[in-house]
């Protein structure tokens, strides 16, 4: 099995997550894109752990996922609160910082 | 089409190159599902068929420990949470369709493209020389015995670091989702006084049960035979998904009270 074929899956998904992030306006599919770039790195982090043959590209992987936790956290609480504000999840309204 | 076979082609074990496909085909349809979806809802749970998927993947990579983490964080933790948001938002919260910024659509595919084209063709001219994980993670006894030597080892001051984050994280978010009361709480009495003075001191009517729809947002029937919206949850009102009474129930209902038969007579039957 090539292990360029991983590599290649996640130069896509990061793609797709980008592009997402670029189109959608609901800010929380938006932050769904986002997952799935952080989630298409932590799977080029893993294949090249394994084919360096050893497991800090694992370790790697697994802070990236601690810190996209803490990132859903903060961001989902930041969506609620503007919501609130504002009446509407999507990114296009959220123009001023106050207000 | 032979760049194809060269990747299907099998140099190691067969078992790995099903798994990566069946998972990479089920990944990269989730991330398009969650694209082209319309309704957050939907987006939510294809991503989640990604991020399962991708937690295979890494199981198949000799990863068990983050495989495990992907399910648990992920699709368990994470996606769970979007969930209970877009349950506060609003489900039926979908994109606007109008473009804000002419062509930013066009724009946004290109660079897209572009930026994939970038990374297959950079993958693409890198030779490969895989170790393989199997000596390290057999050196300190099995794959999660391995990362913990690293992380209580090597990365311990960036583990404690990410402590510190969590923390911070969770403050942060219930400062920021904490609402400040600024009136005080009305008391049972005023609630009661309040409803009295509004005209409507009963219940709000039940959902209707009929033969056909049960469901807690098909509207009730008002004495009259006329649906009412207000036995309907103030979130379920105008949901497209919420089946109303059609015209043939109450026009059944109608025929029953008649007194006639209520079997619904087809267009080919009164043809033959």
């Amino acid at each position: 099995m090539n292990p360029a074929n991983y590599i290649y899956l996640s130069a896509v998904l990061f793609s797709l997550g980008a592009f997402g992030v670029l189109v959608r306006r609901n800010a929380i599919v938006v932050f769904m894109c986002v997952e799935l770039m952080l989630n298409a790195s932590n799977l080029a982090f893993v294949s090249f752990a394994r084919i360096h043959g050893n497991l800090d590209g694992q370790v790697i992987a697994f802070f990236v996922m601690v810190v996209a936790a803490a990132e859903v956290v903060v961001g989902l609480a930041i969506i609620m609160t503007i919501f609130r504000t504002r009446r509407s999840a999507s990114v296009d309204e959220a123009n001023l910082l106050k207000y | 089409m032979s760049t194809l076979l060269s990747l299907v082609e099998t140099t190691g074990n067969t078992g790995e190159t099903v798994v990566f496909w069946v998972c990479a085909v089920i990944a990269v349809a989730g991330a398009l599902g969650m694209l082209l979806s319309h309704k957050a809802v939907h987006s939510a749970l294809f991503i989640a068929s990604t991020m399962i998927s991708l937690a295979v993947l890494y199981v198949s990579q000799s990863a068990p420990f983050l495989g495990m983490t992907q399910v648990v964080v992920y699709t368990g933790a994470v996606m769970m949470l979007f969930l209970f948001v877009l349950m506060i938002v609003g489900v039926d919260s979908s994109d606007s369709l109008v473009e804000t910024i002419k062509g930013q659509r066009v724009a946004a595919v290109v660079a897209a493209l572009a930026f994939a084209g970038l990374l297959v063709a950079g993958i693409g001219s890198a030779t490969w020389s895989v170790v393989g994980l199997d000596k390290a993670n057999t050196v300190d006894g099995g794959n999660v015995q391995g990362i913990a030597h690293l992380i209580f080892g090597r990365y311990v001051f960036a583990f404690e670091a990410t402590s510190a984050l969590l923390i911070t994280a969770a403050l942060g978010a219930m400062v920021l989702a904490h609402r400040e009361r600024h009136t005080p709480r009305a008391t049972q009495r005023q609630m009661s006084e309040e409803r009295v003075r509004s005209g409507h001191a009963q219940n709000l009517p039940g959902p209707g049960v009929y033969a056909r729809h049960n469901a807690v947002g098909t509207p009730a029937m008002l004495p009259d035979g006329t649906p009412t919206d207000r036995s309907v949850p103030e979130p379920l009102r105008g949901v497209s998904a919420v089946v109303g009474i059609d015209s043939a129930d109450t026009a059944s209902v109608t025929a029953l009270a008649a007194g006639g038969s209520v079997i619904p007579t087809t267009d080919e039957e009164t043809e033959s």
